[in-house]
């Protein structure tokens, strides 16, 4: 079962692969670690050196920032005043920008999980005639692109256009396919016995769902709130065009203004951007096995 | 309480026809129905929707048919037109960069190699940032003079190009961004890929005699075909979709010269023009299909056979 597996990106059990019990030659050592040493290197100016500069810019004043250069801060460091800064840069929209983020984040994850996993729990038990249908609407939920200007006009004529609440039910609806996917290959390893052995102890479908089944998918739940949280905070296209407007704005649409206004004030934009990365980081140290565990479903079963 | 007491009874006795339902109202169909309404009303019904809009003159309120006038310039307006064939390029290059460097890196990192972890680890993080925050970044870090990019080049004595100001050189220098913060994707679905082949095949080999360039050729790559299918199609729907990138770093400029079928349908909507927006949107649509639709089959197919 794929999701199942567990490939962390952090091996911390080091398993010595069989083929280096043999003796070291030359061609062994250099095969190991030269080679390790130059990919260590590559990997540090290819993906290091931007996030390094992303932290050093936003840790300078305007003038050393405006230089754009890669060195540490000669003039001091600027990190906290830079901080607080951003924080108040056009009546604290960032702060604002953060608290609709979260909002919109939990509210829609939170809903996208339970109806999703309602779905996929259904579709992999209930055998029907229907399933082909429904399984092909899913793939389509995940590969059509959204018809743009068509869904803001059903939202005018649902009032839910430039509300928040509009805004989570699209994030919702958008997300769905994906966590169906997830939680269908996973109800498959849960064994049937027990739905029949909870319902001839009484319990109704409710009860079922929500008290025997629902907490055995704990770990696909995770995987999926990790991976979606991060989607969802990190999305900027749908929030542009379904939720416009200074009062609604989210962390990635008040990144997007800043870069086309404070032209100037580079340390302030990279502190921007600094903070917004912050989220994904604290979610990736935490549960970096989940979300490889979402994002690589699939790849062993296509 | 009582209904405790009451249970039993209920249970003693059920007749065939009430177990029966009992057993089918354990997987209520009734659990489809919240998923279905938000996905008809906000996904299918604008998606059916955009076939009649795209054939109209539209202000949101009221709308005029005009036939097929928003494709024909869709398709003659050359700045329209361009951005068509972007589209293509970019999808392309950045799934095909992602299969073979994600490939590459696979092999790479599920072999013996120092700092394994560290490697898997860095190269899968740009895939969690913000693609607004990266598209800004790299925008500073392309800057033909103030770049870090072109500094460093010069210190080696390379005149490094104008990666986002030259027309002919911006949707390439947005590709290799994209394909930066998406390799890691890659990279990890074929690790998963690789992880799952049977490592008697590879002992077999060598029992052969096979070296690790002929294990490569004869067994990891084609049973990492699921791999190989998952990525292609991950990267082609996204290539063809991708809008955040571009409008982050160039806005489809300079010129229209990195305008996708995505920047173009969002200019559209911004200037008012909400049937060629619409008409865009389907434009779109019948691409991602007619590409994605045969690859899935191709490679779902070849894996059935094999």
């Amino acid at each position: 079962m794929t999701l199942t597996r567990t490939i962390t990106t952090a091996d911390t059990k080091g398993r010595i692969p069989r083929a280096d019990r043999r003796p070291m030659t030359v061609r062994r050592f250099l095969r190991r670690y030269l080679l390790g040493i130059v990919a260590i290197l590559v990997s540090i100016v290819v993906f290091i050196v931007p996030f390094v500069f992303i932290f050093l810019t936003a840790a300078k004043n305007p003038q050393e920032s405006s230089l754009l250069e890669f060195s540490l801060p000669q003039q001091g460091w600027y990190l906290w005043e830079n901080f607080l800064t951003v924080l108040q840069t056009r009546d604290f929209i960032l702060v604002r920008a953060f608290v609709n983020s979260t909002i919109l984040t939990v509210a829609s994850v939170a809903i996208m999980v339970v109806l999703a996993a309602m779905v996929g729990y259904v579709l992999q038990r209930r055998k029907s005639r229907w399933n082909h249908l429904i399984n092909f609407f899913v793939l389509a939920g995940l590969i059509v692109p959204p018809a743009v200007v068509p869904t803001i006009w059903v939202m005018q004529g649902l009032g839910l256009f430039k509300t928040m609440p509009g805004m989570i039910l699209i994030e919702v609806t958008f997300g769905l396919s994906f966590c169906i996917l997830l939680f269908r290959a996973f109800v498959a390893t849960i064994p049937r016995e027990l739905d029949e052995a909870a319902t001839i102890d009484g319990a109704g479908p409710i009860r079922l769902f929500f008290r025997v089944v629902l907490p055995l998918l704990k770990p696909v739940v995770i995987t999926v709130i990790v991976v979606q949280a991060v989607a969802v905070f990190n999305d900027f296209t749908n929030p542009l065009y379904f939720l416009p407007g200074e009062a609604n704005a989210t962390v990635q649409v008040t990144l997007y203004s800043f870069s086309s206004q404070n032209l100037t004030e580079w340390n302030l934009l990279f502190m921007d951007i600094l903070l917004i990365t912050i989220p994904p980081l604290i979610m990736y140290i935490f549960f970096n096995r989940q979300i490889v565990a979402g994002m690589t479903s699939g790849a062993v079963k296509g | 309480m009582t209904s405790i007491a009451e249970r039993p009874r209920e249970k003693t006795a059920p007749s065939p026809r009430a177990k029966r339902k009992s057993m089918k109202s354990m997987y209520p169909t009734w659990f489809y129905i919240p998923s279905a309404v938000l996905y008809i009303v906000l996904f299918a019904v604008p998606t059916f929707a955009s076939f009649y809009f795209s054939l109209t003159r539209w202000t949101l309120f009221d709308s005029t048919f005009i036939g097929l006038d928003n494709f024909v310039t869709f398709f003659t307006e050359p700045m329209m037109f361009q951005s068509l064939i972007n589209t293509f390029i970019y999808a392309f290059l950045t799934s095909g960069a992602k299969v073979v460097l994600g490939l590459a890196l696979g092999v790479l990192l599920t072999g013996a190699i120092l700092g394994r972890g560290y490697l898997r680890s860095t190269i899968f993080f740009p895939v969690l940032v913000s693609t607004i925050g990266v598209g800004v970044t790299f925008k500073v870090l392309m800057d033909p003079f103030d770049g870090l990019i072109n500094k460093s080049l010069a210190a080696f004595g390379i005149d490094g190009p104008d990666w986002l100001t030259d027309p002919a050189l911006a949707i390439y220098s947005i590709a290799i961004v994209d394909i930066w913060k998406g390799v890691g994707i890659a990279t990890l679905i074929y690790i998963a890929g690789i992880v799952a082949i049977p490592q008697e095949y590879y002992e077999a080999a060598k029992v052969d005699g096979a070296g690790s360039w002929k294990n490569f050729w004869h067994i990891t790559l084609p049973l990492v075909r699921p791999a190989t299918a998952t990525v292609v199609l991950l990267s082609l729907i996204g290539g063809l979709r991708s809008f955040e990138l571009i409008w982050a770093m160039t806005r489809g400029g300079p010129g229209f010269s990195s305008d996708v079928i995505a920047s173009v349908v969002y200019k559209q909507y911004q200037a008012g023009f909400y049937g060629l927006s619409t008409a865009g949107t389907v434009v779109l649509f019948l691409v991602v299909a007619a590409i994605i639709i045969p690859i899935q089959y191709l490679l779902t197919r070849r894996q059935v056979e094999s």
